[in-house]
């Protein structure tokens, strides 16, 4: 299958491209819609909101989570909060600035069409909400209240203390078990998809496997989509949740759907640093914390003091000394190499010298500890927890981890994969962020796909199957694929070898941050590329994976994640080493300024990098949408 | 600096499916950082398990930020173990001293199947929400934000309501496996919004009635209350109640319903 890129970006001036599409677009009449069958894999936000809308509009809908109820998506972990272009604060914002920082804080490696979208229905998405129930902050005279985001100079963020994700993914999920009560979304829970089957050219449904039961089970549909999250865990230590995989993106990849900007990984830079090599997960400091929060390092590499005792001077705070401007809220990516660079300087903090300092006592002085506890209290207490110190005494430790993938499945306007009826929404796909997230906007992305774009751009595609026979699950290509899976979950057991999959999963992991993480070059993606391979063939012949195929096995879960994860990891460095220049979360140190900064080339690869599977792990397939910007100017990014 | 704990022994709950008998087993863990979470410890037990053959423990965990809710654990009698207002995954070895005997089990309750080892069913939660935990607003019709002002106190009262992780910590410490607390804390959510006032008394009903089906009877013990991670008060339970029986009066009309 050759693959050609078609965006299907809408025609006219860039602010009216969405409302025409909509006035444009084929529709689905309310009696036809439940003769269509719809696949959500995945119940997070993007997910959960899809099914919920797709079922209330009167699809047919089949909803899968591997989780034992959708409520505990990762989209939960997400502290912060969601940005919306409300300009309740009347400080300038409005769609077009939204729009406008998000594609800088991208880099300019976003697709105006989908960030312009994305901005305009922001505001619904705060309304939608809100109306659901979600107890976002509040102002004495009950009006919502924003705060600030790195990359903005607006106070655009909705929140509800720091679980905004939380309250988000519980709205979103109680929707979507409204649909559940009344029937018309049913839900598999503890059902992970392990393919996708093609018919004739297109996506024709998945093939599951239940956790429970190791059953696998075919489930034929006019549309699939995936909305499984991002691709983070490739790192080993990150900050998603220990489920998050890139499973079902990878399978859809191997069955055609191209995969569209690997490198791009967000590096957060306020994560609770690596305490020891046992270590499971990072866990993230929200960015909020910014808001009040002094970041400095001792100036003295030989600083051996407590943090209350180093005299002002003595500090560097490096970020307010760099980037005047935008000071402590600097964009992420920014921030993080700020940060790497005190540390690699030798001026890291804390008992394994790999953080920095997150200073809360001004902010206590100015507004008292109860104001901060309020503001961050639970943040407060959670860093307490892992780390035994109390942030209202000595100041947190922080260190950039890898938090949000920004590649993904490639997907058109229409959120389409390269393969016709296989849509992906939410972190899988790869359309809204560019080269760099800014904070708060993935809440925003899941749920306007999920709510919002979907619900309108998937009608076009089913209108064309309506009163058409489609392939159901006695197709041979089901049982073909039925029978593929089951061989590759039988091989696994049939190793026998000495590790468990957490050992080779850990090791796969510091290649790919040592050489692939903050920052990349040539030599070092390379020296990757060889050494993932003589990794996977090592993990081939010695895994061991105990227990059976036929009852719950989370070892055997997991070992078919890391398989996808080591072939997803070649690819993330191949894609790395073919971007010949820096953005965003990509930073290749061949390409930088005089000053440290990362150094686009605008000329060459102002274009998404979408690789085709070729059966081959080193050697995929490179296409490219070159992106054209009609109403944004190429800038370079300044924090200063 | 972290410290390392020379041995713990664990006794651990093993079972090989809802309808297997069960027993503990022991284990004992040599040199663990106190640094390591509760779960890294099971992570390391497992790892050793599975090199030497045997199948790994089966747990259910996943965010580990104390906020998916999916773990679960009862940590030597308790619900999340010995931390107040921690869930097990936010739970640290530094909790515990050299020597100690840990049992850990999975939640017991009825209402909550044991699928394996210490992995339970939880679906009944799910249950509760289907039949009412929402408010009912189609998808793009909705008025804007700020239209209906919401009082800070009343936004706060009801955000500390929905800090409710759904973990399941509440059924499993009460002697009579109740979820009046988990049910209680959604209606109170909804219920204190200006929102949620047009279905108020229906979710009420529809929530206590499906509640009621799966789970036992609340005899006010308030174990619930010190077991949760997310420290919900049992005044939840009060306006639950409250809401319940206006709601014998006030939903006269649609009684009707099956």
């Amino acid at each position: 299958m050759s693959i050609t890129l078609d965006s299907k970006i809408p025609d006219g001036p860039l602010a009216d491209k969405w409302s025409n599409y909509i006035a444009g677009q084929k529709l689905v009449n309310p009696a036809n819609k439940r003769k269509f069958k719809i696949i959500v894999v995945g119940t997070g936000l993007a997910g959960a909101s899809a099914a919920a809308t797709l079922g209330e509009l009167g699809y047919n809908v089949e909803a899968f989570t591997f989780h034992d109820s959708p409520r505990r998506a990762h989209s939960i972990a997400a502290q912060g909060g969601i940005n919306a272009a409300k300009n309740y604060q009347g400080d300038g914002d409005s769609v077009h600035r939204l729009f406008y920082d998000t594609v800088k804080g991208g880099d300019f490696r976003a697709r105006e069409a989908n960030v312009h979208r994305l901005a305009e229905v922001s505001v619904n998405i705060i309304d939608q909400m809100v109306a659901q129930g979600v107890p976002f902050a509040r102002e004495y005279g009950g009006m919502l209240s924003n705060r600030s985001f790195g990359g903005a100079q607006v106070s655009r963020t909705f929140y509800a203390r720091g679980q905004t994700g939380q309250q988000l993914l519980i709205g979103a999920y109680q929707q979507m078990a409204r649909q559940v009560g009344l029937g018309n979304v049913k839900l598999w829970n503890r059902v992970e998809m392990v393919d996708v089957v093609n018919i004739d050219g297109r996506c024709a449904g998945i093939v599951t496997r239940d956790l429970l039961t190791g059953e696998l089970k075919s489930h034929a549909a006019h549309a699939v989509i995936l909305a499984t999250g991002g691709y983070g865990n490739a790192f080993y230590l990150s900050t998603n949740a220990m489920q998050c995989n890139v499973t079902a993106a990878w399978r859809a990849h191997r069955r055609g759907a191209a995969f569209a900007n690997p490198c791009y990984t967000q590096i957060h830079p306020t994560c609770i640093p690596q305490a020891d090599d046992f270590q499971s997960k990072l866990t993230l400091m929200s960015e909020s914390l910014r808001n009040d929060g002094r970041i400095w390092v001792p100036k003295d590499p030989d600083e051996t003091r407590p943090a209350a005792q180093v005299p002002e001077d003595e500090r560097d705070y490096y970020l307010e000394r760099i980037y005047p401007s935008f000071g402590n809220l600097a964009p992420r990516d920014v921030s993080s190499r700020a940060a790497k660079r005190a540390v690699d300087a030798g001026q890291g903090v804390g008992p394994l010298k790999n953080g920095v300092y997150l200073d809360f006592a001004a902010a206590i002085e100015r507004l008292g500890a109860d104001v901060i506890g309020e503001r961050y209290g639970n943040l407060f207490d959670m860093y307490e927890r892992i780390t035994g110190e109390n942030p209202y005494e000595t100041p947190m430790r922080i260190y950039p981890a890898s938090h949000y993938t920004m590649g993904g499945l490639w997907v058109d306007y229409e959120l389409q994969t390269t393969v016709p009826g296989l849509f992906c929404a939410g972190e899988a796909n790869f359309s809204d962020h560019g080269a760099n997230r800014l904070g708060a906007s993935a809440l925003m992305q899941g749920l306007s796909d999920g709510y919002f774009v979907l619900p309108y751009t998937i009608a076009p595609y089913l209108s064309e199957w309506l009163n058409k026979p489609i392939p159901d699950e006695s197709h041979e290509a089901f049982a073909a694929a039925e029978a593929e899976a089951s061989g590759r979950f039988q091989s696994y057991l049939d190793i026998g070898g000495t590790r468990s999959p957490d050992h080779f999963h850990r090791e796969l992991g510091k290649i790919i941050w040592d050489y692939c993480g903050m920052d990349r070059n040539q030599a070092g993606l390379e020296k990757a590329m060889s050494e993932i391979p003589a990794l996977h063939e090592e993990f081939k012949k010695d895994v061991k994976v105990t227990g059976d195929a036929t009852s719950i096995n989370q070892t055997l879960e997991k070992v078919a994640r890391i398989d996808d994860f080591f072939e997803l990891g070649m690819l993330m460095c191949k894609d790395a080493l073919v971007r010949e220049e820096s953005c965003g979360g990509h930073f290749r140190s061949e390409h930088q300024t005089d000053e440290g900064e990362a150094l686009r080339d605008d000329e060459n690869f102002a274009h998404v990098t979408a690789w085709e599977w070729s059966g081959d792990m080193a050697n995929p397939i490179e296409h490219r949408e070159q992106l054209e910007y009609d109403v944004v100017q190429f800038q370079t990014r300044s924090y200063k | 600096m972290s410290n390392t704990l020379t041995h713990i022994t664990l006794k651990i709950w093993r079972q090989a499916g809802p309808d297997s008998p069960g027993q503990f087993e022991h284990h004992v863990i040599e040199k663990i950082s106190d640094e390591a979470s509760f779960l890294e410890m099971l992570d390391i037990l497992n790892e050793q398990l599975i090199e030497s053959g045997q199948e790994a423990i089966v747990f259910d965990h996943d965010c580990r930020e104390g906020i998916c809710g999916t773990c679960s654990l009862m940590i030597d009698g308790l619900a999340h173990g010995p931390q107040k207002g921690t869930a097990t995954c936010q739970l640290h070895m530094r909790t515990f001293k050299s020597g100690d005997v840990i049992t850990i089990e999975p939640w017991r309750a009825r209402a909550f199947p044991i699928i394996k080892d210490l992995m339970v069913d939880r679906s009944p939660f799910d249950r509760i929400v289907e039949v009412g935990g929402f408010i009912t607003s189609a998808t793009g019709g909705a008025p804007d934000a700020n239209l209906i002002p919401v009082p800070k106190p009343v936004a706060d009262a009801s955000m500390d309501a929905a800090a409710c992780i759904g973990c399941g910590a509440c059924v499993a410490a009460c002697p009579n496996g109740a979820a009046n607390l988990f049910t209680g804390a959604k209606l109170a959510h909804l219920n204190l919004l200006p929102q949620g006032q047009a279905e108020r008394y229906q979710r009420a009903e529809a929530m206590v009635e499906e509640m009621d089906e799966h789970f036992g009877s609340c005899t006010n013990h308030g174990e619930c209350e010190a077991a949760c991670p997310k420290e919900i008060s049992i005044d939840v339970i009060a306006l639950m109640n409250s809401d319940y029986l206006k709601s014998k009066f006030k939903n006269r009309k649609s009684l009707s319903r099956t």
